[in-house]
């Protein structure tokens, strides 16, 4: 017994990892999926701040924000390749009270974003439905959506992100069928954005309402930074990553714009600010039953495509502090045959249904947005430490950002202002988060720190940093 | 149809959700917490990537 015992400690343990399995398409479909969504609802709130054409400029200038989080984002993590993304990020360049923050943020942002779809998934089909739907029926849908998404995710993330692919493609489609459907080259034909938009009612209130309307803008890309928590996944981090997230960003940057077109150059502004569904109605608008049903379908899929990327990223996160200790190790579980983070996807469903269950659209969304941007901060200095640390030519890098230390500047300035933004319109809940992470830092600093195994942490085999 | 379509999707997740239970209990009792738990971050860079410039 005692030899067999003292054989079972000898043998070494079968190391069970998650599967480099995934391409640039499943990086593509990753972080436009998460993110596409947003064209169909959230962006147009901007417009009840300040005006349609408010809308427009916050376009270009947060897709400024978050080109800089795109370009920063693939250099880091093509050095830094492992699952967490830019809580992986942290902990090598910050620290590990910054890394464990930079986790919380992305699981709210995450989570809260998931809970937000299907949200929008059950409001979207009470609207179509209309006689009949019950909260029974609002909460089934809620519950089934998430459900189902985990269960995809739980059975792979092969499985996972090719259907992220073929559903996120058949979203932006839509867009772009319907923008050719309205005749765009015609104004007056179907399209009147000159009645529309006026000198008069461009900007309504002025440039402080395009301040107040980033708070809503960040929904036009928010999460696109979300393909680096696929990093362990990709056959090649350094080449993969880079070239799915900026060709993402692409495709958003030609999606925002389409959507801003058509939108609001068919419905004033204060019905564009007030609507859960700008694309769905703007198909309702055209006249044509055919476009209707697709956007009303299309706005389903994007939204499901988001809360299928949501999962599979926040569980990540999650399975990265419980890999380090941050949490309790019991979150590190791999699936032995399904090679996903099994435990970290079935322990976040409670928190994002309860979160459905009791939160509105607007708080969940405000919820994610705040993470987000508290995240992008983040991104900047984390940028500016790294060059300093570890300078151009003393490690390899699959992607090295050009105009350095431009877009991290011009991504802290942005991040400034949307702050303010949102401190106009949620400062009490603004105020409360900033609390909360404050007091999980200080959890984490004085009890959770001990149980962590300080020199493991630590895996890229770097060299000592400048200055150190 | 709409509202029975909701109803057996309802359903559906229902038995997915157990099923999801039901495999995670019989994953985690036929291996051992250390082999569940043996991923290590940063494992393949540290073999294919010395980061000699």
């Amino acid at each position: 017994m005692a030899k067999t015992s003292s054989a079972a400690a000898a043998a070494p343990i079968q190391r069970v990892s998650l599967l480099r399995i995934l391409g640039p398409v499943h990086v593509w479909a990753l972080g436009v999926g998460i993110v596409l969504v947003g064209e169909y609802t959230g962006w147009n709130f901007a417009a009840d701040k300040g005006g349609t054409l408010a809308a427009l400029i916050i376009c270009w200038v947060v897709g400024l924000l978050y080109t800089a989080v795109a370009m920063i984002d693939s250099e880091v993590t093509s050095t830094v390749a492992a699952a967490g993304g830019q809580y992986a990020q942290a902990k090598h360049i910050v620290g590990p009270l910054m890394a464990f923050n930079v986790a919380l943020y992305l699981v709210f942002a995450y989570t809260m974003l998931e809970v937000s779809n299907a949200i929008l998934i059950a409001d979207t089909m009470k609207a179509y439905i209309g006689e009949g739907f019950t909260d029974w029926h609002y909460k089934g849908i809620i519950a089934t959506v998430i459900i189902v998404l985990a269960t995809l995710n739980y059975r792979g993330v092969l499985m996972t992100l090719n259907v992220n692919f073929v559903i996120t493609a058949l979203a932006y489609l839509a867009i772009v069928v319907l923008f050719f459907s309205v005749q765009p080259w015609s104004q007056g034909a179907v399209l009147k954005l000159n009645e529309m938009v006026t000198p008069e009612n461009a900007l309504p209130y002025g440039w402080i309402g395009v301040i107040a309307g980033f708070h809503w803008g960040i929904w036009y890309y928010l999460g696109i930074e979300g393909t680096t928590q696929a990093a362990e996944e990709v056959r090649s981090p350094a080449r993969s990553l880079p070239y799915g997230t900026m060709a993402g960003m692409i495709t958003l940057l030609i999606g925002a714009s389409l959507t801003w077109y058509v939108c609001a150059s068919l419905m004033p502004w204060q019905y564009l600010g007030f609507t859960y569904y700008p694309l769905f109605d703007a198909g309702k608008l055209t006249g044509s039953k055919a476009l209707e049903t697709m956007m009303f379908a299309a706005t389903i899929l994007a939204a499901l495509a988001s809360a299928n990327g949501c999962i599979n990223d926040a569980a990540r996160a999650w399975f990265s502090l419980g890999r380090d200790r941050y949490l309790p190790t019991w979150f590190a579980a791999v699936h032995p045959t399904y090679r996903t983070p099994y435990r970290s996807i079935v322990f976040l469903v409670p928190i994002a249904l309860a979160f459905a269950f009791i939160a509105n659209l607007g708080q969940a969304i405000t919820f994610s947005i705040l993470s987000g941007v508290l995240h992008y901060t983040f991104m900047s200095v984390n940028i500016m430490m790294f060059r300093n640390k570890w300078p151009l030519g003393t490690i390899r890098r699959g992607y090295t950002h050009p105009f350095h230390p431009l877009p991290a500047i011009v991504l802290f300035i942005l991040c400034v202002v949307t702050f303010f933004a949102i401190f106009l319109g949620y400062g009490a809940q603004l105020t409360a988060m900033v609390v909360f992470y404050v007091i999980m830092s200080l959890w984490f600093h004085f009890y959770r720190y001990q149980y962590v195994r300080r020199g493991d942490q630590f895996t890229m085999p770097w060299p000592r940093p400048k200055g150190y | 149809m709409w509202l029975t379509l909701i109803n057996i999707a309802a359903a559906i997740s229902g038995l997915l959700a157990l099923w999801m239970l039901y495999d995670w209990f019989k994953t985690d009792t036929s291996y051992s917490e250390e082999t569940l738990t043996s991923s290590r971050e940063g494992e393949i860079e540290a073999v294919s990537e010395k980061h000699k410039v």
